[in-house]
C-alpha cells in the first residue's frame, strides 16, 4: 500500500487487535441480525466523519477485497472513501454492484438499486448499513424470526422494508446505525406502523 | 499456540464465513454456500461446525462440544481441545454455562437461552438430496419452493410401513419456506428446533454450506394431518438417573440379552444425579 | 457393573503415541530420512504435491513419512498446512511450450521437431522383479544426450496451422479458484480442470478407463506428453515486469479427439488437456480424456449418460480428502441415530404383530 494521494488519517482508525475486536463486533453484528429489534454497542473502530463508530467497525468486521461497496451521499467522501480502501481493500462501486452499502436512508434511495439475490442464490443480496440520527426500540412493530412476539425500532421509513418483505426469500439486509450502536433488521422481518 | 492466528482461521477466511452466516440469519433455512477450508480434522468429522465455532468465538466465550450428547466421546474431546488450544477458551460440559455449544446428532435436554448458540456438525445439508442427488436440480426444488418429492417419500413411507419410517434428520419447514434438514438428530430433538431461545446455526463443511435458525423461528417437522409428527424415544426411564423424558442410549451389558438404558446427554444425566435423583441400576449408596 | 466410558482424552493421547511408535517401527533400521524419501520415492511425492495442491517436495517427502506411507494421508497433511499459507500473489501462466523436457512422446506421428524423446520411464520396462534391489547395489547410471532438448513445438500447433483441430482462444479472464469459492454447477472448463489436476489419481483413471472401453467414448490419442521443468514467473508491480522465482516440474498430455462436425463446424480434431504437478503421466492422461469427456455439451454430442460425461457426479467424487473424511467418518459414535432406528425397526415391528393378532 504506497499510494501516496490517501487522505491524511486514512491510515488511522483501524482495530488495534483485529482478530479479537473483528470477532467481538462480529458476535455484536450477528446478534442484532439474529433479535431484530434488539440494539448493541460497536466500538473499537474510529472512521473519519461522517461515518458512526458502529458503521466503521462493521466495515471492519465484514468487508475485504471479495466485498464491492458502495458509498452513498455525505459518506462518499475522500475521507471514507481512503479509510475504507485502505482498511478493507473493497473495491468501491455503484449501488447495483454493491454486496455492501453505506449511507443515511435518503441517499441509498431509490433501494430498488440493490442487489435481492437469485431464487436460486438468495444470499446474493446487498447488505445495507444505513446512518441514521435516531435509534431506539420505539417506532414500528417488528415481527418474524429472531423475535419473540414483536419488537419495536425506530425505522426511517415503513413502506421500503414493507416492499423488501414481500419478496421474501428475496431481499436487502439492513444494518442500522447510529453512532455506536447497530440494530439489524433482516428481509424476513415483517414490519407495521405501529 | 502463537503459531495460528486466533480460533485458528485467518481473518480472511472467518470473514468469509461470517457473512455467510449472517445471511444464513437473515433467510432461515437456507442453505448458504460458503468456500469451506480444509481443517486439520478429516471431513466428516465436523469441519463445518468447527469453522462456524471458530468465526463465532470471542476469547470471552466458553465452550461446550458434544457428541451424541456426550462431552466425553472422543471426537467431542478432540475438537473441545483444538479450540483450547488455538483460541484459549474456557470450557464446559454445563449447557447451562455454556455460551456456545458445538454439537454432533443431538440438541441438549436442557432448554437453551437467549444469546446462547448451538452449533451443528452437518455431513449433508441437503434435505432433498437422498431423493435426487443433483445439486444443479435441489436447488431448482428450493428455488421454486417444490417439495412435492419429499412429501411422496413420507407418503411411500406409510403406504409401506404405516408410518413415516424416518427417525433421524426427520426433514423440517422453517418459517414455512425452505425445508430443511436439521442435521441427523433422532427425530426426538426435532421439537427443540421451534422457537428455541438460542440461534441455531448450522455448518457442513465437505458440502460447503451454512444455515441458520433464528432464536424464536418457526420450525415445523414435515407431517401429514392423519399421520401427525411424533417425537418417540424407547420407552423406559434412564436406568441412572430415573428420567423418563430424556433421550436414552442403549448399552448391552452381558451377552444373553442384558441391557440398560441410560440419558444420552450426560450433563443433563449427571446434574440430575447430583440432585438426588435415582435410576433402576444407580450404584448402591455406601453405608454410613 | 457400567460405567459411562470416560477418559477420551487420555486414549486419544495414548493412541497418538502407539501411532507414533508403529510409524517408527523396529528402531535397530535405520530412520527413513525426508531426503530419501524425496530421492528415491519421487514418483509417490509427486503424488502427493499434485493431490494436495501444493508443489513443495520437501514438504510432500516429510508428509509420506509422517502418515507412513499412506499417501492419501499424506495428501491431507499438505492440505491442511496448504491452506493456511497467505497468497503473497499469483504467477503469470506457465509456459509448458518453453518446457525444458525430459521427456516427450506424440502418438499422432512417428517422427516430428523435436523427436520422441523417451525419459525416465516404466514403458519398456520388463516387469521383472529386480533381486539387485534387494542388495544395496550400486547408482545405474544412464549415458547422457549430447544436448539437452530445448523447446519443441507443439503438436497441436502443427493440427492447428492446418485448421484441423478445434480453437483455443487464449484469455486473460482470471479463472475462479476453487480453493477459495464454493463450486458451482455448472462448473465451467477452467475448474473442471483444477478439480480434475487435483483429484485422486484412482478414481480419474477408473473414469478415463470407462470412457475408453465405451461409456462416453471420445476415441482419443494421445497428441502429446511432455514433462519437464518450466519456469515460474511473478508480475511485480514495483519493478513493472515479471521476475523467474523458481522452477516446477509438469507432466502435460493432449489428447487429439475425432470430433465430426456440426452445422456451424467443419469436421476437426478436439482438445482433451491435462496437466498435473510432478512426473505424473498416467494421471495427466487420464485427466486429458476426462476434460474431454466432460465437453460433450459444448461440443454437440450425445449425452451417453456415462458417468464420465456427468461433471456433477465427476466433479463431487473426485476429491479423496472429501471423500475419505465422509467415508471415514461412519466409523464415529452414531448411536443416537442407531437408537431412533432401534426403536422406530421395534415398533414398526410391534404394530405388524399386533396387526396379524
Amino acid at each position: 500500500m504506497t499510494d501516496t494521494t490517501l487522505s491524511p488519517g486514512a491510515m488511522a482508525g483501524g482495530f488495534a487487535d483485529a482478530p479479537t475486536q473483528s470477532a467481538e463486533g462480529f458476535r455484536a453484528i450477528l446478534l442484532a441480525l439474529s433479535r431484530p429489534g434488539q440494539i448493541v454497542s460497536l466500538t473499537g473502530a474510529v472512521p473519519p466523519a461522517p461515518m458512526p463508530v458502529a458503521a466503521g467497525v462493521a466495515a471492519l468486521v465484514l468487508l475485504d477485497n471479495t466485498t464491492p461497496v458502495h458509498l452513498a451521499g455525505a459518506l462518499d467522501c475522500a475521507a471514507v472513501r481512503d479509510w475504507i480502501t485502505f482498511h478493507t481493500a473493497a473495491p468501491l462501486v455503484c449501488a447495483s454492484e454493491a454486496v455492501f452499502a453505506f449511507g443515511r436512508w435518503s441517499d441509498l434511495a431509490p433501494v430498488s438499486r440493490f442487489a435481492i439475490g437469485t431464487p436460486d442464490y438468495p444470499d446474493r443480496a446487498a447488505t445495507l448499513v444505513v446512518v441514521t440520527d435516531r435509534l431506539d426500540d420505539a417506532g414500528a412493530t417488528l415481527r418474524g424470526p429472531g423475535i419473540d412476539g414483536a419488537a419495536r425500532l425506530s425505522l426511517p421509513e415503513i413502506a421500503a422494508f414493507r416492499a423488501n418483505r414481500a419478496l421474501f426469500p428475496l431481499g436487502f439486509d439492513t444494518l442500522l446505525t447510529c453512532g455506536d450502536r447497530l440494530a439489524g433488521l433482516p428481509r424476513s422481518t415483517r414490519v407495521e406502523a405501529a | 499456540m502463537s503459531d495460528y492466528n486466533f480460533a485458528y482461521l485467518d481473518e480472511q477466511t472467518k470473514r468469509m464465513i461470517r457473512r455467510a452466516i449472517l445471511k444464513g440469519v437473515a433467510v432461515p433455512g437456507y442453505q448458504v454456500p460458503f468456500a469451506s477450508r480444509e481443517m486439520p480434522m478429516p471431513y466428516g468429522w465436523g469441519t463445518g461446525g468447527v469453522q462456524v465455532t471458530a468465526a463465532c468465538l470471542t476469547p470471552g466465550d466458553t465452550l461446550k462440544v458434544i457428541d451424541q450428547g456426550a462431552d466425553d466421546t472422543t471426537n467431542a474431546v478432540s475438537i473441545r481441545k483444538f479450540f483450547q488450544r488455538t483460541a484459549g477458551v474456557a470450557v464446559t460440559e454445563s449447557t447451562a454455562a455454556a455460551t456456545i455449544i458445538q454439537t454432533r446428532h443431538r440438541i441438549p435436554e436442557t432448554p437453551l437461552t437467549e444469546g446462547q448458540i448451538l452449533v451443528y456438525q452437518v455431513p449433508i445439508p441437503e434435505p432433498l438430496r437422498f431423493l435426487e442427488p443433483r445439486e444443479t436440480e435441489t436447488r431448482r426444488m428450493h428455488a421454486l419452493e417444490d417439495y412435492g418429492l419429499m412429501h411422496v417419500k413420507l407418503y411411500e413411507d406409510i403406504a409401506r410401513n404405516g408410518a413415516i419410517a424416518t427417525s433421524y434428520a426427520y426433514p423440517v419447514k422453517v418459517e414455512g419456506r425452505y425445508v430443511m434438514d436439521p442435521s441427523p438428530i433422532p427425530k426426538f430433538d426435532n421439537p427443540k428446533l421451534s422457537g428455541s431461545r438460542a440461534l441455531q446455526v448450522f455448518g457442513a463443511g465437505r458440502e460447503q454450506r451454512i444455515y441458520a435458525v433464528p432464536p424464536y423461528t418457526d420450525v415445523v417437522s414435515l407431517d401429514f394431518e392423519d399421520h401427525p409428527f411424533e417425537a418417540s424415544k424407547a420407552p423406559h426411564a434412564c436406568d441412572l438417573c430415573g428420567d423418563d423424558a430424556s433421550y436414552l442410549d442403549e448399552v448391552i451389558t452381558d451377552d444373553s440379552g442384558g441391557r440398560m438404558f441410560v440419558c444420552s446427554d450426560t450433563d443433563h444425566c449427571a446434574g440430575r444425579q447430583a440432585a438426588g435423583h435415582r435410576g433402576r441400576l444407580s450404584p448402591q449408596e455406601d453405608a454410613a | 457393573m457400567y460405567v459411562a466410558v470416560k477418559g477420551g482424552e487420555r486414549a486419544i493421547d495414548n493412541a497418538h503415541a502407539f501411532l507414533a511408535e508403529e510409524r517408527r517401527g523396529d528402531p535397530a533400521i535405520p530412520e527413513l530420512t525426508v531426503a530419501q524419501i524425496r530421492a528415491q520415492m519421487a514418483l509417490a511425492v509427486n503424488r502427493v504435491m499434485a493431490e494436495g495442491s501444493l508443489y513443495d517436495p520437501d514438504l510432500a517427502a516429510l508428509a509420506i513419512k509422517q502418515s507412513r506411507g499412506d499417501l492419501i494421508e499424506a495428501i491431507f497433511l499438505i492440505r491442511a498446512y496448504r491452506t493456511t499459507l497467505p497468497r503473497l500473489g499469483c504467477s503469470r501462466p506457465i509456459d509448458t511450450g518453453r518446457m525444458a523436457a525430459v521427456r516427450r512422446v506424440s502418438a499422432t506421428y512417428k517422427d516430428l521437431p523435436g523427436g520422441q524423446v523417451l525419459g525416465p520411464t516404466f514403458d519398456y520396462t520388463h516387469r521383472l522383479i529386480d533381486f539387485a534391489l534387494a542388495a544395496e547395489g550400486t547408482a545405474a547410471q544412464a549415458p547422457l544426450a549430447s544436448a539437452p532438448l530445448g523447446p519443441v513445438p507443439r503438436v497441436t500447433g502443427f493440427l492447428d496451422r492446418e485448421g484441423l483441430i478445434e480453437d483455443e482462444p487464449a484469455s486473460e479472464a482470471t479463472p475462479r479458484d476453487l480453493t477459495r469459492e464454493p463450486m458451482e454447477l455448472p462448473a465451467d472448463r477452467a475448474l473442471r480442470l483444477q478439480a480434475l489436476t487435483r483429484g485422486d489419481e484412482g478414481f480419474i483413471l477408473s473414469l478415463a478407463y470407462s470412457s475408453q472401453r465405451g461409456y462416453g467414448r471420445t476415441h482419443p490419442f494421445v497428441g502429446e506428453l511432455r514433462i519437464g521443468e518450466v519456469a515460474v514467473e511473478l508480475d511485480i508491480p514495483e519493478l513493472g515486469f515479471a521476475v523467474e522465482i523458481g522452477a516446477i516440474t509438469v507432466t502435460e498430455c493432449e489428447t487429439v479427439n475425432q470430433f465430426t462436425g456440426s452445422r456451424t463446424q467443419p469436421p476437426q480434431f478436439t482438445r482433451g488437456y491435462g496437466l498435473v504437478f510432478g512426473q505424473t503421466e498416467r494421471k495427466a492422461i487420464s485427466m486429458s480424456l476426462v476434460d474431454r469427456a466432460l465437453r460433450w455439451d459444448e461440443l454437440g454430442e450425445d449425452n451417453t449418460g456415462a458417468p464420465v460425461q456427468d461433471q456433477e457426479f465427476v466433479l463431487m467424487h473426485a476429491d479423496n480428502i472429501q471423500a475419505t473424511g465422509f467415508l471415514e467418518h461412519i466409523k464415529l459414535p452414531h448411536y443416537v441415530d442407531f437408537q431412533s432406528e432401534l426403536e422406530l425397526v421395534r415398533r414398526l415391528r410391534a404394530g405388524q404383530q399386533g396387526a396379524a393378532e
